[in-house]
C-alpha cells in the first residue's frame, strides 16, 4: 500500500500523518451536515501538532477517523506512507493509534496497574508479570508512586489524566490523539499536566495529535498550531511555533510568545464570531 | 418501543406533531431491526403452534394460537367480557387515584420536612418488604366488603411506590437550585412550590408508572383469590371450567389493559414535564 | 515561594513532577470511622425520631385493636395476641418460633425462590449481556420480550399450573417469570449505559471483540446488573406469594390464605412479617454479593 511521495516510516520516526482533502458529511436524520470540507494537513514524524478551533467545527471528526472510529465522504488520509482512511476504507481502531478522551476513559473497574497494563496484556504482546513490571517502572519515571493499586475514582483528575497517557504510551503507538484531554480541569492541575506532557513529549518524540480549543495551551504545547475554520472546517491558518524545548512556564512571559498568542488570536476570534453567529452549541 | 410511540404525541403543535408521527413510522417501517422483530414474533407464534399441535411437553400445554383467537372472537362479542374490563379498570382507577391523592402530598410533605420524614419513614421502610398480595387476606378480614378490599389493596400497591419515589426524589435535588432560589430572594413557602415541587415531579411520574404496573399484579392476583368479577377473575375461571384458550384470551387483555394504563400515565407525565423531552 | 516549587519540580525527575505519594487507603481506618459516624448519629436526633414513630405506630394498632376495639380495627389481631402466639411454646394455631411446622413453610418457600431466582439469574444475566452486545440479536429478542412483559407475573397463575405437571413446578415456574424479565431488562439497560467512550478506548488499545465483553461489557454492567437482582428478588417473592396462595400446600403465602380461611388470624400477621423480614434479608445478601464483587464501586462511594 505504500504511495509514492511521502516518507517511509523507521523505527525512530514513525507517526506520519498526511490529510489530503477529507471531507465529511453526517447525515442523522435526512438532514446533510457539511462538518469537514476538503482539509488537507501534512503533519511530520514526531510533530506535537495541535489543532485549535470553534467548539464542534469537526476537529473530532478528524481524530475520530484517524482513530477508526467512524469513516470520512471523500479524501484519504494516510500513516506512515501507508493509506489509512478513504470514503470506502475504515480502518479498525488499534494500538498504533491511542486516543486519551476528553472526559477520561481509564476503566473504573479496574486499577490504575490493571488500566496501563490493559493494552499490551489484551493483545497478548507481553505476559502480564512483564507488562506490570514495564508499567511500575514507566510509572516510576513518570512520577506516578504509589498508586497502583488504588481504582481510578481514588485518585485526583490530574492524576487520572496522566495515568491515561501512560496508559496509551506503554503500547508504544506510532501516533497519541489527544482530544481535549485538559478541558475540564482547573487551572492550577492544567499547569501540571502540561508540564507533565512536555516532559513525556521530550522523553518519547512519540507523535502527537492533540486538540484543543485552549490557545495558551496549544502554544505552551506545540510545534505546529493549525487553526481551523468554523464549520465546514478547513485549515484556516498554520502557526510555526518556534520557540525551544525543552519548555518550562518561564516561556509564557516571553516577547515570542506573546506575539504568536496575538496572531493565534486575532484568527481564531474571526471564526468564533462566525461560530457564534450561526448558533453553534458545544459539541 | 412504547417510549417512541408516545413522544412525537407532546409536541408543540398539531401538525408538527402528524408531520413527526409520519416520519417516524416511515422510518420505522424502513427499518431492519422493525422487520427483525415481526419476524421473531410471527416465528414465535408458529412455534407456539407447532407445539400445541404436535403436544410438545409443557409448551404444548397452552392453548394454540388458532383456538386463543378463534376464543377470541367468541368473547368480544360477549357483554361480560367487556364487563370484566369496566370492573377492572374501576378497581384500578379508583385504587390508583386515592393512592395518588393521599401519596403525592404525604411524599412532599415527608421529603420537604426532616423531622417528619425520620420519624414516619421507618414505618414505610419496615412494610415495602411484605409483597402487597400478602395484605389481602387482612384486607379482606377488615374491610366490610369484597370490593374495599380490593380497592384497598390495589391503593396499598400503588401507595408504597408513590411515597417512596417522591421522598427519594427530593431528598436527592441538587442543593444548589434550593441555595440558588433563596439568593434570588425566594421564601420558604417559594422554595416548596417552585423549587421541590417541580423538582420532584419526575420521580412522581417515575413512581406513578412503577405503581400502575403493580397495582394491575395486585388487582389480578385479588380478583382470582376473592372476587368474581373483573379480568382476573376470567382468566381464573378459563381455568377452573377448563375453557383453556379463554386463560390466553385473559392475559392478553390483562396486558393490553395494564399496556394502556402505563402509556396513559407516561403521556400525562409527560405534559407535566415538558423540560424532560429529549426530542 | 509557588514559582521555587514548580521549577524544582520541573526539573527534578527525568519525566514529569513528582506524584503526590498516596498510599491506597488503609482499611483499619474504616473501623474508626464507623465508631465517629455512630456517635454522630446517636447525638442527632434521627434514631430518637425513628423509634418515636415506629413506637408510634406499634401504640396505635395496640389502642385500635386491643384497647379501644374501633369498629372495623377489632376483627384484626392486636400485637400483643400476635406476639403471644409467636413466642408461645404451645401456639394456639399451630405456628410460633418453637414449632417444627413455621420453619417448613419457612424453608419450603426460600427453597422455592432460591430455585426460581438461580434459575433466572443465570439465564437472564447471560441473555441481556448478549443482547448488549449483539444487535442483531437484540433486533430479534427485545420485541418478544416487550410483547410478553406487560402481562403481569400473576395472570400466569392459571397457565402455569396448566403447563406444569404439578403444583411445584408451576409456583417456581411463576416465581422465575417475575424475576427473569426484570434481570434480562436491567442487564440490557447496564450494558446499553456503558459510556462509548470505554468501548472506544478498549478497541484502541487493541482489545479484541470477546475481550471487549470480558473486560468492558460485563464489568460495566455490573452495577445494573445488581441493581436488577435485587428488583427481581422483590418479584420473585411477589409472585411465590400469589402463587403459594393459589396453588400452594406449603409455604408462607400459603399459610397466609390457610390461616385466613381456618379464621387463624394472628397467624397470618407472624407470615406477614417473616416475609417482610426474610425479603429484607434476601435483599441485604444480594447487595453484600454486589459489593465484594464490586470493589471499585464500594471505593468511590467511600471517597
Amino acid at each position: 500500500m505504500n504511495t509514492a511521495g511521502f516518507e517511509t516510516a523507521d523505527e525512530k520516526s514513525r507517526g506520519a500523518i498526511n490529510i489530503r482533502n477529507v471531507t465529511k458529511v453526517y447525515d442523522p436524520d435526512g438532514a446533510c451536515v457539511l462538518a469537514v470540507d476538503n482539509c488537507s494537513m501534512d503533519i511530520s514524524a514526531g510533530e506535537f501538532c495541535v489543532v485549535v478551533g470553534p467548539s464542534g467545527c469537526g476537529k473530532t471528526t478528524l481524530l475520530n477517523a484517524i482513530a477508526g472510529f467512524h469513516g470520512i465522504s471523500g479524501g484519504e488520509i494516510y500513516l506512515d506512507g501507508e493509506l489509512l482512511c478513504t470514503s470506502e476504507r475504515m480502518p479498525k481502531p488499534g494500538s498504533d493509534r491511542i486516543v486519551v478522551f476528553q472526559n477520561g476513559a481509564l476503566f473504573p473497574w479496574f486499577t490504575v496497574l490493571e488500566n496501563v497494563t490493559f493494552g499490551p496484556v489484551m493483545q497478548g504482546v507481553m505476559a502480564k508479570k512483564d507488562a506490570e513490571d514495564k508499567a511500575l517502572h514507566m510509572m516510576g519515571q513518570m512520577g506516578l508512586q504509589g498508586i497502583s493499586m488504588n481504582y481510578p475514582s481514588e485518585i485526583s483528575s490530574g492524576m487520572r489524566r496522566r495515568v491515561e497517557i501512560a496508559r496509551a504510551l506503554m503500547n508504544n503507538p506510532r501516533v497519541l490523539l489527544l482530544d481535549e484531554p485538559f478541558r475540564a480541569m482547573d487551572a492550577l492541575t492544567k499547569t501540571v499536566v502540561h508540564q507533565f506532557l512536555l516532559n513525556v513529549y521530550d522523553e518519547y518524540k512519540t507523535t502527537i495529535f492533540f486538540i484543543t480549543h485552549d490557545l495558551d495551551e496549544a502554544i505552551f504545547l506545540g510545534s505546529k498550531v493549525y487553526i481551523m475554520t468554523t464549520r465546514p472546517a478547513t485549515i484556516k491558518k498554520i502557526l510555526e511555533v518556534t520557540i525551544p524545548r525543552p519548555r518550562d512556564f518561564r516561556i509564557l512571559a516571553s516577547p515570542e510568545y506573546q506575539r504568536l498568542r496575538d496572531e493565534c488570536i486575532s484568527a481564531v476570534h474571526e471564526e468564533a464570531v462566525k461560530a457564534f453567529k450561526a448558533g453553534e452549541r458545544e459539541m | 418501543m412504547h417510549d417512541n410511540a408516545t413522544s412525537p404525541s407532546h409536541g408543540e403543535g398539531l401538525a408538527p406533531v402528524e408531520n413527526d408521527f409520519i416520519r417516524i413510522l416511515k422510518k420505522r417501517a424502513s427499518s431492519v431491526a422493525f422487520w427483525r422483530g415481526i419476524a421473531s414474533i410471527v416465528a414465535f407464534t408458529l412455534f407456539w403452534e407447532f407445539c400445541a399441535r404436535f403436544h410438545v411437553p409443557v409448551i404444548g400445554n397452552v392453548p394454540a394460537p388458532s383456538e386463543v383467537l378463534a376464543s377470541l372472537a367468541v368473547q368480544i362479542k360477549l357483554a361480560y367480557y367487556w364487563l370484566s374490563w369496566a370492573d377492572s379498570m374501576i378497581r384500578i382507577f379508583t385504587g390508583f387515584i386515592i393512592a395518588q391523592i393521599i401519596g403525592v402530598p404525604l411524599g412532599l410533605f415527608l421529603g420537604a420536612n426532616n423531622k417528619a420524614r425520620e420519624t414516619l419513614f421507618p414505618i414505610f421502610e419496615i412494610m415495602r418488604p411484605v409483597p402487597p398480595l400478602a395484605w389481602v387476606p387482612v384486607s379482606v378480614i377488615f374491610w366490610p366488603s369484597a370490593e374495599m378490599s380490593m380497592i384497598f389493596v390495589t391503593f396499598l400497591g400503588a401507595f408504597f411506590t408513590v411515597v417512596l419515589n417522591i421522598v427519594e426524589g427530593i431528598t436527592s435535588i441538587d442543593i444548589r437550585y434550593i441555595r440558588a432560589a433563596y439568593s434570588l430572594g425566594s421564601t420558604k413557602r417559594d422554595i416548596f412550590w417552585r423549587v421541590l415541587l417541580p423538582a420532584s415531579l419526575p420521580s412522581v411520574v417515575v413512581g406513578m408508572t412503577v405503581g400502575m404496573g403493580i397495582t394491575w399484579a395486585v388487582v389480578v392476583a385479588a380478583e382470582m383469590i376473592a372476587t368474581n368479577t373483573g379480568l382476573g377473575f376470567l382468566t381464573w375461571r378459563g381455568y377452573v371450567a377448563g375453557e383453556y384458550p379463554i386463560i390466553v384470551v385473559g392475559m392478553m387483555s390483562i396486558g393490553l389493559a395494564g399496556y394502556l394504563s402505563s402509556a396513559l400515565i407516561r403521556y400525562v407525565g409527560a405534559k407535566f414535564t415538558p423540560w424532560l423531552k429529549t426530542r | 515561594m509557588t514559582t521555587d516549587t514548580v521549577a524544582n519540580g520541573a526539573k527534578g525527575v527525568s519525566v514529569g513532577l513528582p506524584g503526590a505519594p498516596q498510599a491506597p487507603q488503609k482499611q483499619t481506618s474504616d473501623f474508626r470511622l464507623t465508631l465517629i459516624r455512630l456517635k454522630f448519629w446517636l447525638k442527632s436526633p434521627s434514631p430518637y425520631l425513628n423509634i418515636l414513630g415506629l413506637a408510634g405506630f406499634l401504640l396505635f394498632w395496640y389502642l385500635t385493636t386491643e384497647v379501644l376495639k374501633l369498629p372495623l380495627f377489632e376483627k384484626l389481631p392486636g400485637p400483643t395476641a400476635t406476639l403471644d402466639e409467636w413466642l408461645s411454646h404451645d401456639p394456639m394455631f399451630g405456628i410460633s418460633f418453637f414449632t417444627l411446622e413455621y420453619y417448613q413453610h419457612i424453608g419450603i418457600s426460600i427453597w422455592r425462590v432460591f430455585q426460581a431466582f438461580a434459575l433466572a439469574t443465570m439465564l437472564g444475566v447471560p441473555i441481556g449481556l448478549f443482547m448488549g452486545w449483539k444487535k442483531t440479536f437484540k433486533d430479534y429478542t427485545f420485541p418478544l420480550l416487550e410483547v410478553l412483559r406487560p402481562i403481569p407475573m400473576l395472570a400466569w397463575v392459571p397457565l402455569s399450573i396448566l403447563m406444569w405437571p404439578g403444583r411445584e413446578a408451576s409456583i417456581v415456574f411463576l416465581t422465575f417469570l417475575g424475576s427473569f424479565f426484570a434481570t434480562v431488562l436491567n442487564t440490557l439497560l447496564g450494558v446499553e449505559s456503558i459510556d462509548e467512550c470505554y468501548f472506544r478506548a478498549a478497541a484502541s488499545l487493541g482489545a479484541s471483540e470477546k475481550q471487549i465483553f470480558s473486560k468492558v461489557i460485563v464489568p460495566g454492567a455490573l452495577p445494573f446488573i445488581f441493581t436488577g437482582l435485587q428488583i427481581s428478588m422483590g418479584y420473585a417473592w411477589f409472585s411465590l406469594v400469589a402463587g403459594e396462595m393459589l396453588a400452594g400446600e406449603f409455604g408462607l403465602g400459603y399459610l397466609i390464605w390457610n390461616s385466613y380461611t381456618l379464621v387463624q388470624y394472628p397467624v397470618i400477621i407472624i407470615a406477614m412479617i417473616t416475609l417482610g423480614v426474610i425479603g429484607s434479608l434476601s435483599s441485604l445478601i444480594i447487595r453484600l454479593v454486589g459489593d465484594k464483587l464490586m470493589q471499585w464501586k464500594v471505593r468511590e462511594a467511600a471517597q
